[in-house]
C-alpha cells in the first residue's frame, strides 16, 4: 500500500517552497477573502487576477521584475475600479467589467509583443495556470513581508470595514470614512491577489480567496471565528492539495500526475458544497446558518446600502 | 387632545432651564432648481420627544441627513450641543428608514449593537467588560435580549428595528434620530415602538426626533412637533402648532383641525391640494 | 477578410442584445465566467480530437448550469467564482495530460477574427439568430424580474427559472462568439457598449438598439485598427469598449448638471417601467 506521505516529500526543495509559500498565500487570501465575500466583491477579486497577470505580461515585456508587475498591475487596476465606482452596489459590476476588459486587451497586446519578440509560446500557458512547484524560492521573503503588511492593514481597519460592509449608512453615521476604508480594502485585495497570482496562479488565487471564506461564513456565528476558520481551511486545503498532487505522479503509469491547482480547487469546491448540505446546516445550529432566500438578478437600484 | 408629557421642571425637580441639544437655524436645501427645505428653524431641548411630521417626499429625510452632517445645506446652520455639525461623534444616534441586513452574514444582534460603540476605532482590541455590560444593558432596555444571539439578518423587521435602536443608543447619544420608524407597521407594533422609545428616552435622558407622516400615534408622548409642508416648517408644542390658523398659514390655503375621540384630523376644503396633507384621504366638506 | 466583417457584425449584434440584459441584471461576472469556463472545455476537446465548438458549447452549458444551481442557495458571485475555478481547474487537468503547448490557446483566449473561414459564417449566423430570438421571447420576463421583482413574483414568474434561462442564453452567445472575439474579450463587448448606451438614454428599446450600434462601431473600428497597426484585435476591442463607457459617463455627468434634470430623471424612471 502506497503511503500517503511518500518518502522524499519533505526533502524535495520545490515541495518545501510550495508548502511554505502556499501557506503564506492561503493565509492572506483567507483573511482578505472574508471581507471580499462580505462586500460581494468576488468578481473584483477574480478580475484582479487577470489584471495582475496583465501587469506580469507587461513586466516580462519590459524586462522588469515579474512580482512588481503583478502587484503593480493589480494595484493600478484596483485603483481604477475604485475610481469608476466599484464601491457602490449598482455600478460595481460594470466598473469591474470595464477595467477588466481594458486590462485583458492590454494583456493581449503585451503577449503579442512578447511572443513576436521572444517566440516563447509557453509564456501564455505559464502565466495563466502557473505552478506552485516551479516558483523561485527567493521571492518567499518578499511575499512574506507583503503578506504581513496586508494583514496589518486589514487588522487596523477591520472594525470600520466590518460595519461599512454591513451597511454604509450606519457606518457613515458613526463617522466612518466609508470611501477611504473601501479604498483601503481594495488596495489590500489588490496586493493579496497580486501575491497569490504570481505564487500559485490565477485559478488558485480566486479559489482560495472565495472558497474557504465563503465556506467559513456559512458555518460560524461571528466574523472573527469565520476568519480563523477560513485560514485553517485555506492552509489545510493547500497543503492537502500539494500532497495529493505530489502523490498523483505515481497513481497511473503515465506518471504525469495531475496539477496541484486541480486538487486544491476540487477540495475547496467540495468543502463549499458540503457546507451547504442540509444536515451540516442543522448541525451548526439555530444561531448559525439558515436557508437564504433565492437569489434573483441584482438589479442596479438607488440604494446605497453597504455591500 | 392629550397634553404633552413632562417638562424639565417636573423631571428634574429644579427650575434649571434644560440644555439645548439641537438647534436648526434657517436651513435651506435646494435640489436641481427645486427648494426642498426653506428656512427651517427649530430647537430641541434635552430629553424632549419631538415628532417631525410631514407627508412623504416633503423633505423629512433630507432634514435628518442635514442634521447628521450627511448632506450639505445651501443655507443655515445646525448646532448640536452648541457645536457645529459634522458626521461622527457620539452625540447623535440614528436609525435609518431601510437597512437591508443580509441573512447570510454571520453577525449576531449583540455584535451589531457593540459596533455602535467602537466601529470608528482602528486596530484590534478585545472589548472591555464594561463595554460588554453596556451592550447587554442597552439590549435589555429595548427588550431584545431574547434574540440578541441570533443572526441579525434573520430577525423580523420589528426585531431588527429594536436592534438598530440599541445600536444607535449604545454610545449614549444626547439625541436619537429615527427616520420613519412607524411606516409599514401595524397599529399594535406602532404603539409598542412608541412606548419603547418613550421609556428609553426617560431612562437614558436622550432626546428623540422621529419623523412620521401620521401624528396621532405620537400625540400621547410628543413634547414638541415640527410640522413640515411645502418646504416650510412650524414648530412648538402640539397645542401651539396643530391649530387651524397656524397650519393654514403653513399650507397656504385654509385647513381645519378637527378633534375626534382623541385623534386629530387635518382637513382641507374641496379642490385644495389634499395630497400635501399628511396621511389624509381626500375628504369632501360641505 | 470579408468574412471577418460579416462574422464581426453578427457577433456585435448578439453581444449588444445579450449584453443589454447582462448589464441590466448585473450579470457581468457570469458573462466573464462562462466563456472562460468554456475555454477550458475547448482545451479538453482539442485533446481528444473533438470539435472545438462542441467542447466550447458543452462546457459553456456546464458552466451556466453550475452557476445557476450553486447560485440558488448561496451568494451568486460566490457561486460564479467557484463554478468558474472548478471548470478552469478541470481545463488545467486536461492540459496537463498532454505535453504539447497549444498555440491555439492564444487565439481561443483573445480571438482570431482574421482567421475565420467562410464555412463558419453560416453556423455563426444561425447560432446568433437563436440567441437573439431567445432574448426576444424572454424580453418581458427578463425586464420584469430585473426591475420590479415583486410584480414578477405576483405574475407567477419564478426568478430562478428566468435566471437559468438567461444563463443558458449567455452560454449560447458565448459559444458562438468565442472563436471570433476570444474567450476573454467577448464579455467586454457585452459590458462596455450596453453600459454606455444606458448613459445616453433611459428608454429600454432605444438603449438596446444603441447598445448594438455601439458594439458594431467598436468591433468594426477594432478590426480596422488591427489591420492597420498589426496589433491584436482584442486590444482595440478592450480599449474602445472602455472608451465608449467613459464617453457615456461623461455625457451622463453633464446631463445631471442641467436644471430640470430631476424632473427628467423621474420621467425616465417612469418610462423604464412602462416601457417594460
Amino acid at each position: 500500500m502506497t503511503p500517503i506521505l511518500e518518502p522524499g516529500f519533505f526533502s524535495s526543495q520545490p515541495v518545501r517552497t510550495a508548502v511554505v509559500l502556499g501557506a503564506i498565500v492561503a493565509l492572506v487570501t483567507a483573511v482578505v477573502g472574508i471581507f471580499t465575500v462580505l462586500r460581494s466583491q468576488a468578481f473584483a477579486g477574480h478580475a484582479l487576477t487577470d489584471v495582475a497577470t496583465t501587469g506580469g505580461s507587461g513586466a516580462i515585456y519590459l524586462g522588469v521584475s515579474a512580482l512588481a508587475g503583478f502587484i503593480g498591475g493589480s494595484v493600478i487596476g484596483a485603483g481604477a475600479m475604485d475610481l469608476v465606482g466599484v464601491q457602490r452596489a449598482r455600478s460595481r459590476d460594470v466598473a469591474t467589467g470595464i477595467v477588466l476588459g481594458a486590462s485583458i486587451g492590454l494583456s493581449a497586446l503585451f503577449l503579442y509583443l512578447d511572443t513576436t519578440s521572444t517566440a516563447t509560446t509557453g509564456a501564455t500557458q505559464q502565466i495563466l495556470f502557473g505552478s506552485i512547484f516551479t516558483i523561485d524560492p527567493s521571492i518567499v521573503p518578499v511575499v512574506g513581508a507583503l503578506t504581513a503588511v496586508t494583514l496589518f492593514a486589514i487588522a487596523a481597519v477591520h472594525r470600520p470595514l466590518l460595519l461599512s460592509s454591513i451597511s454604509t449608512e450606519l457606518a457613515a453615521v458613526r463617522g466612518v470614512r466609508t470611501r477611504l476604508v473601501g479604498l483601503a480594502f481594495m488596495l489590500s485585495l489588490a496586493v493579496a491577489v497580486g501575491l497569490s497570482s504570481i505564487a500559485i496562479g490565477s485559478i488558485l488565487s480566486t479559489a482560495l480567496l472565495i472558497g474557504p471564506p465563503a465556506t467559513a461564513l456559512r458555518l460560524t456565528r461571528s466574523v472573527a471565528s469565520a476568519t480563523v476558520l477560513a485560514c485553517c481551511l485555506g492552509v489545510g486545503t493547500t497543503w492537502l492539495g500539494i500532497l495529493l498532487a505530489y502523490d498523483s505522479a505515481d497513481w497511473s503509469s503515465s506518471s504525469q500526475g495531475l496539477p496541484v491547482s486541480f486538487f486544491i480547487v476540487a477540495i475547496a469546491f467540495v468543502l463549499y458544497l458540503a457546507s451547504g448540505l442540509g444536515f451540516v446546516r442543522r448541525w451548526v445550529g439555530r444561531g448559525g446558518v439558515a436557508p437564504s432566500h433565492p437569489r434573483g438578478p441584482v438589479a442596479p437600484s438607488n440604494e446605497t446600502v453597504g455591500r | 387632545m392629550s397634553e404633552p408629557r413632562r417638562d424639565a421642571t417636573a423631571a428634574t425637580g429644579t427650575t434649571a432651564p434644560a440644555a439645548t441639544v439641537l438647534k436648526v437655524e434657517g436651513v435651506t436645501v435646494r435640489f436641481s432648481g427645486r427648494t426642498v427645505l426653506d428656512e427651517v428653524s427649530f430647537e430641541i431641548k434635552e430629553g424632549e420627544f419631538t415628532g417631525l411630521i410631514g407627508s412623504n417626499g416633503v423633505g423629512k429625510t433630507t432634514l435628518l441627513r442635514v442634521i447628521l452632517g450627511l448632506q450639505r445645506a445651501d443655507a443655515g446652520r445646525v448646532e448640536v450641543l452648541g457645536a457645529p455639525r459634522s458626521p461622527g461623534g457620539r452625540s447623535l444616534g440614528y436609525v435609518p428608514q431601510k437597512v437591508s441586513l443580509d441573512p447570510d452574514v454571520p453577525m449576531r444582534a449583540r455584535d451589531l449593537v457593540a459596533l455602535g460603540l467602537d466601529a470608528h476605532r482602528l486596530g484590534i482590541s478585545r472589548r472591555s467588560r464594561q463595554q460588554r455590560e453596556r451592550v447587554a444593558e442597552i439590549i435589555d432596555a429595548v427588550d431584545a435580549t431574547g434574540f440578541a444571539d441570533r443572526r441579525v439578518g434573520q430577525l423580523s423587521g420589528g426585531e431588527q428595528q429594536r436592534v438598530l435602536i440599541a445600536h444607535a443608543l449604545v454610545s449614549r447619544p444626547k439625541l436619537l434620530l429615527l427616520d420613519e420608524p412607524l411606516a409599514n407597521l401595524d397599529p399594535r407594533s406602532v404603539q409598542e415602538i412608541v412606548a419603547l422609545l418613550h421609556t428609553v428616552s426617560s431612562a437614558f435622558g436622550v432626546a428623540i426626533l422621529l419623523s412620521a407622516h401620521e401624528m396621532n400615534a405620537l400625540l400621547p408622548v410628543m413634547d414638541r412637533i415640527v410640522y413640515v409642508t411645502g418646504g416650510r416648517a412650524a414648530s412648538g408644542t402640539t397645542a401651539e402648532v396643530v391649530r387651524s390658523e397656524v397650519l393654514s398659514a403653513l399650507y397656504g390655503h385654509h385647513v381645519d383641525v378637527l378633534h375626534l375621540h382623541g385623534r386629530v384630523l387635518v382637513v382641507a376644503e374641496p379642490g385644495a391640494d389634499t395630497d400635501a396633507i399628511p396621511d389624509h384621504p381626500p375628504l369632501n366638506i360641505g | 477578410m470579408v468574412n471577418a466583417w460579416e462574422v464581426a457584425t453578427i457577433v456585435a449584434i448578439v453581444a449588444g442584445v445579450v449584453g443589454f440584459f447582462v448589464v441590466l441584471r448585473g450579470a457581468a461576472f457570469p458573462a466573464h465566467a462562462i466563456p472562460k469556463g468554456a475555454f477550458a472545455g475547448a482545451a479538453g476537446a482539442s485533446l481528444i480530437g473533438a470539435s472545438t465548438l462542441v467542447g466550447l458549447g458543452t462546457f459553456a452549458l456546464l458552466a451556466a448550469l453550475g452557476i445557476g444551481t450553486l447560485g440558488r442557495r448561496g451568494r451568486s458571485d460566490v457561486a460564479t467564482a467557484l463554478a468558474l475555478v472548478m471548470m478552469l481547474a478541470l481545463g488545467a487537468a486536461f492540459l496537463s495530460q498532454s505535453t504539447q503547448y497549444e498555440p491555439e490557446i492564444f487565439s481561443l483566449l483573445f480571438g482570431e477574427i482574421l482567421g475565420v473561414s467562410s464555412s463558419e459564417i453560416l453556423p455563426e449566423a444561425i447560432l446568433g439568430l437563436v440567441c437573439v430570438l431567445a432574448v426576444v421571447l424572454l424580453y418581458r420576463r427578463l425586464m420584469l424580474t430585473a426591475l420590479v421583482p415583486e410584480v414578477a413574483a405576483a405574475k407567477g414568474i419564478r426568478p430562478h427559472q428566468v435566471e437559468m434561462a438567461f444563463l443558458v442564453v449567455l452560454a449560447c452567445a458565448t459559444t458562438m462568439t468565442v472563436p471570433v472575439v476570444g474567450a476573454l474579450l467577448i464579455f467586454t463587448l457585452m459590458i462596455g457598449p450596453p453600459a454606455a448606451a444606458r448613459c445616453f438614454t433611459d428608454r429600454p428599446g432605444v438603449a438596446l438598439l444603441l447598445s448594438v450600434a455601439i458594439a458594431l462601431v467598436t468591433v468594426w473600428s477594432a478590426i480596422a485598427c488591427s489591420f492597420q497597426f498589426n496589433w491584436p484585435v482584442g486590444f482595440f476591442v478592450g480599449s474602445f469598449s472602455a472608451a465608449w463607457y467613459g464617453i457615456g459617463r461623461a455625457f451622463a455627468a453633464l446631463q445631471r448638471r442641467r436644471p430640470g434634470a430631476a424632473a427628467a430623471a423621474s420621467a425616465r424612471a417612469e418610462a423604464v417601467h412602462l416601457g417594460a
